[in-house]
């Protein structure tokens, strides 16, 4: 296990290097740049232009730029936005908890009944439950989630007001019932594609593991169906499934960039777009490592809690 | 399923302290008969009529609850595959103590006490370490063993086997077959054993019930249904079950030919894990092998699983590099040539694989199957589809079976498209890696008929692999027994199966189910 980890943690170093080249490259190859809304004001002359690329250190050749970053890099100095000058850390941390509590929760709601339905699927294979979840799935996964989030506001924002249509709480009011009033529409709207997509897969994983040998076992030794399932069914069915869940730590705390627009909800996601559009390379560069960590982080606790619960990785 | 009912009006009785073997090829509706007796058919397969009685209990009829009850306290089951049969996550003891507290017996120390001493009555070593092992980390054998040990342990009075052998080396299966006749004598349990192996019925069985496309066809007393079968169905399925034969197929060569086939010194290493942090392994699958082929004849390769046979197998038909050692092919050493090199030389080389079911493209025409192969070393396609046709007629399939796709073939079916597929190259060397292995008993008849008369015709040389000794008696000139990735031994049937020399040779012949020790097999 201690050298699986070492393994792990080794290419996981390399993949971030990969990762931040490729990102550096090309950001700088999109034509535009940092500048390019400066020169646009008809007081500046090419030598103002110049002073604030030397200013900005964005004169120097690009693999300079790119080892000065990667060395502030490494000792936790991930640059300044170009934007307000704050430090990149900052300004991510000002997002990130919008994200977590709008991502957090509508993952877990979408988790917990995405397995319900899955396994209620399978056990009740081609039953009217089934269909319905089938035919449901297809049409939360096949309509966009802005649409959803559109109607939602339209339906239950405009029409009813029992919902805000937007933003995280109201200003003056920080009690923590603001927060989930604001909170229950977007995280029901991000959460119907996934419910959709997990309840797919817990289903064909459920579906896997009902035929196998050991299911009839555990049968023929007289335990009630409530413990087949319970123990042998859905036990062996969520293997499969914490790979999955690793695979949306990325998202939980990298954020929604479309639902986050339409509730205009202060995250991960908007925050990206914003840069982006400011080309405001520190902090894209900044996000952008910031969901490289989390994907490499994310597929290391699933295999890390995999190798705990299956003892053939285990012990194998 | 193309027949409405998977069984049909099936009555018997098992006796108390009996074993009752049902026997029948697949899709015979054995294990259908098995499970219905537990309660544990799929939910779409109903039961239509009849009625299942134990003691007093009506099964058919009773709540759910009652038949749980029944469950594991009174009848227990063991099924074919150890592999599957237990839950990947849980520890050995787990499983065990489960069915003790599914029916409410004893405290928590008092089942782990009983689950050791079921463990050390099943004959597994250290009990106690067993108790605390994940299944994974078991051979087959200990597996089924644990099922066993885990069916015993309410004392149930009836034994459901459910071809409990039939993964099994042959070694293991013996020793199973004496734990479960020992066990049942011992208690006094009524065993119903299903298996398709007349070997092990006349090992086992006390009364016999022989099943056919969901009827019984005989039943009896297992003396009378062996010796004197009165249905010929049954009949024929005695006479389709190999025998050991110890004569030699060929007289032996008298002057010396060049042989087709000659290996020197064959090594194959796997090697995994990693040697920085300390998980390297290394598994010497193929260790020292050397023995010559002469053309027309027939070596036969046997081994447990494990042995190196399959690798072997691979290594000569380049699937697979070796480490060491030669492959004179016709006078040339293959095994040092590169892929591109050797590639004008895969026609003569072929290989007909274990499983007709997963060896041929589902999306492909049986035409497709069989051309691609030589149009692609340049055969025009019109002389491909001519000499396909034709192959397919002589191996007992008829022409028009081109166009059709794999599904539509029976597994019998579908291994005669594999051996034409094979011989569409005109090979000189044919390697049939457990090619009969998963047929039924008189399938596996015909298709051992079928490779020795394409044997006779083209004058083709065989390394037939196999991990079953009657089969390799049957076809082979020449046996090599392997062992851990070595050749204990080789010779004609002759030496191998009446005289062994190696200890191991002797304990694989000693197990082969329902021969008669000591007997001079004959033809």
């Amino acid at each position: 296990m201690p050298a699986f980890l070492l393994n792990r943690l080794w290419q996981s170093l390399v993949l971030l290097v990969i990762v931040s080249i490729i990102g550096f490259t090309v950001l700088n190859l999109i034509p535009g740049g940092p500048l390019a809304q400066f020169a646009l004001d008809p007081g500046m002359t090419q030598d103002d232009l110049d002073r604030l690329a030397r200013q900005m250190g964005l004169d120097r050749p690009l693999p300079v730029q790119y080892l000065d970053w990667a060395g502030k890099m490494l000792v936790g100095d991930w640059g300044n936005s170009f934007r307000d000058g704050a430090p990149v850390l900052d300004v991510i941390g000002r997002h990130i908890f919008a994200t977590f509590l709008l991502m957090g929760s509508s993952t877990a709601l979408s988790i917990a009944i995405g397995t319900w339905i899955g396994i209620r699927g399978a056990t009740h294979r081609y039953s009217g439950f089934d269909y319905t979840a089938t035919i449901g799935a297809m049409i939360a996964l096949s309509i966009p989630t802005f649409w959803f989030g559109l109607v939602g506001i339209y339906i239950f924002s405009l029409k009813l007001g029992w919902l805000p249509a937007g933003n995280m709480y109201t200003i003056g009011d920080g009690s923590v019932l603001n927060y989930l009033h604001h909170l229950i529409l977007p995280s029901i709207v991000l959460s119907l594609v996934n419910v959709a997509i997990w309840s797919r897969y817990m289903r064909s994983a459920t579906l896997d593991v009902i035929n196998q040998d050991f299911v009839k076992t555990a049968r023929a030794k007289g335990l009630t169906e409530r413990r087949v399932l319970m123990k042998h069914v859905v036990g062996n069915a969520l293997l499969p499934m914490i790979t999955l869940a690793g695979m949306q730590l990325p998202g939980i705390l990298g954020g929604a960039l479309v639902t986050e627009t339409v509730f205009t909800w202060p995250g991960m996601g908007r925050l990206f777009l914003d840069s982006l559009g400011y080309s405001d390379y520190p902090v894209i560069m900044g996000l952008l490592m910031f969901s490289a960590i989390l994907v490499i982080l994310g597929n290391l606790l699933a295999d890390i809690v995999v190798a705990l619960v299956d003892p053939r990785i285990r012990l194998g | 399923m193309e027949r409405a009912h998977a069984v049909q009006n099936i009555s018997f009785d098992l006796m108390p302290g009996q074993i009752l073997c049902i026997i029948g090829e697949s899709g015979s509706g054995k294990s259908v008969t098995a499970n219905a007796v537990m309660g544990l058919l799929p939910r779409i397969i109903r039961i239509e009529g009849g009625s299942i009685v134990m003691d007093e209990t009506d099964v058919l009829s009773a709540a759910p609850e009652t038949l749980r009850g029944l469950r594991g306290r009174a009848v227990a089951m063991i099924f074919q595959d150890p592999l599957s049969a237990l839950n990947p996550l849980m520890t050995v003891g787990d499983q065990i103590t489960e069915v003790m507290m599914a029916h409410g017996v004893g405290t928590p120390a008092d089942r782990k006490q009983r689950a050791i001493d079921l463990l050390t009555e099943v004959g597994l070593p250290d009990p106690e370490l067993m108790y605390h092992q994940y299944p994974f980390r078991l051979s087959g054998g200990q597996r089924q063993r644990v099922m066993i040990a885990m069916a015993l342990t309410l004392e149930p009075s009836i034994l459901i086997a459910d071809e409990p052998t039939t993964a099994l080396d042959v070694t293991t299966q013996a020793q199973i077959l004496d734990l479960i006749r020992d066990i049942q004598r011992r208690k006094g349990m009524s065993v119903m054993f299903i298996t398709h192996d007349f070997g092990v019925v006349a090992e086992i069985a006390d009364s016999v019930v022989v099943m056919e496309k969901g009827h019984i066809v005989e039943q009896g007393s297992a003396d009378k249904v062996l010796k004197s079968p009165e249905h010929p169905y049954t009949q024929r399925l005695i006479a389709a079950v190999p025998h050991l034969t110890g004569a030699d197929r060929h007289p032996p060569l008298t002057e010396t030919v060049a042989p087709v086939l000659k290996v020197e010194g064959l090594m194959k290493t796997y090697a995994s894990g990693s040697k920085i942090f300390g998980s390297y392994r290394e598994v010497k699958a193929v260790q020292d092998v050397s023995f010559e082929l002469a053309p027309g004849r027939t070596l036969g390769v046997v081994g447990e699983s494990g042995s190196g046979k399959s690798s072997l197998g691979r290594l000569l038909v380049k699937l697979m590099e070796s480490d060491g050692g030669k492959i004179l092919f016709e006078g040339t050493d293959i095994a040092a040539m590169k892929e591109a090199e050797f590639r004008s030389l895969r026609p003569k080389i072929q290989m007909i694989f274990q499983d007709p079911f997963a060896s041929l493209n589902p999306r492909a025409t049986i035409g497709h199957i069989l051309t691609v192969g030589p149009v692609a070393h340049g055969m025009p396609y019109a002389e491909a589809r001519e000499a396909a046709k034709e192959l397919l007629t002589h191996v007992g399939l008829d022409a028009g079976a081109f166009g059709r796709y794999p599904h539509e073939f029976s597994g019998g079916q579908r291994q005669r498209v594999g051996i034409a597929r094979a011989l569409m190259f005109k090979p000189k060397l044919l390697v049939a890696d457990e090619s009969v292995s998963a047929l039924d008993v008189s399938i596996q008849a015909q298709i051992l008929k079928l490779l020795d008369q394409v044997q006779q015709e083209t004058g083709v040389s065989m390394i037939f692999i196999t991990h079953d000794l009657r089969v390799a008696s049957q076809i082979c000139d020449e046996i090599a027994v392997m062992q851990k990735g070595r050749v204990v031994e080789s010779g004609p049937p002759s030496r191998i199966f009446l005289d062994p020399q190696s200890s191991y040779t002797r304990e694989l012949v000693a197990a082969i189910p329902g021969e008669e020790r000591g007997a001079k097999p004959s033809h």
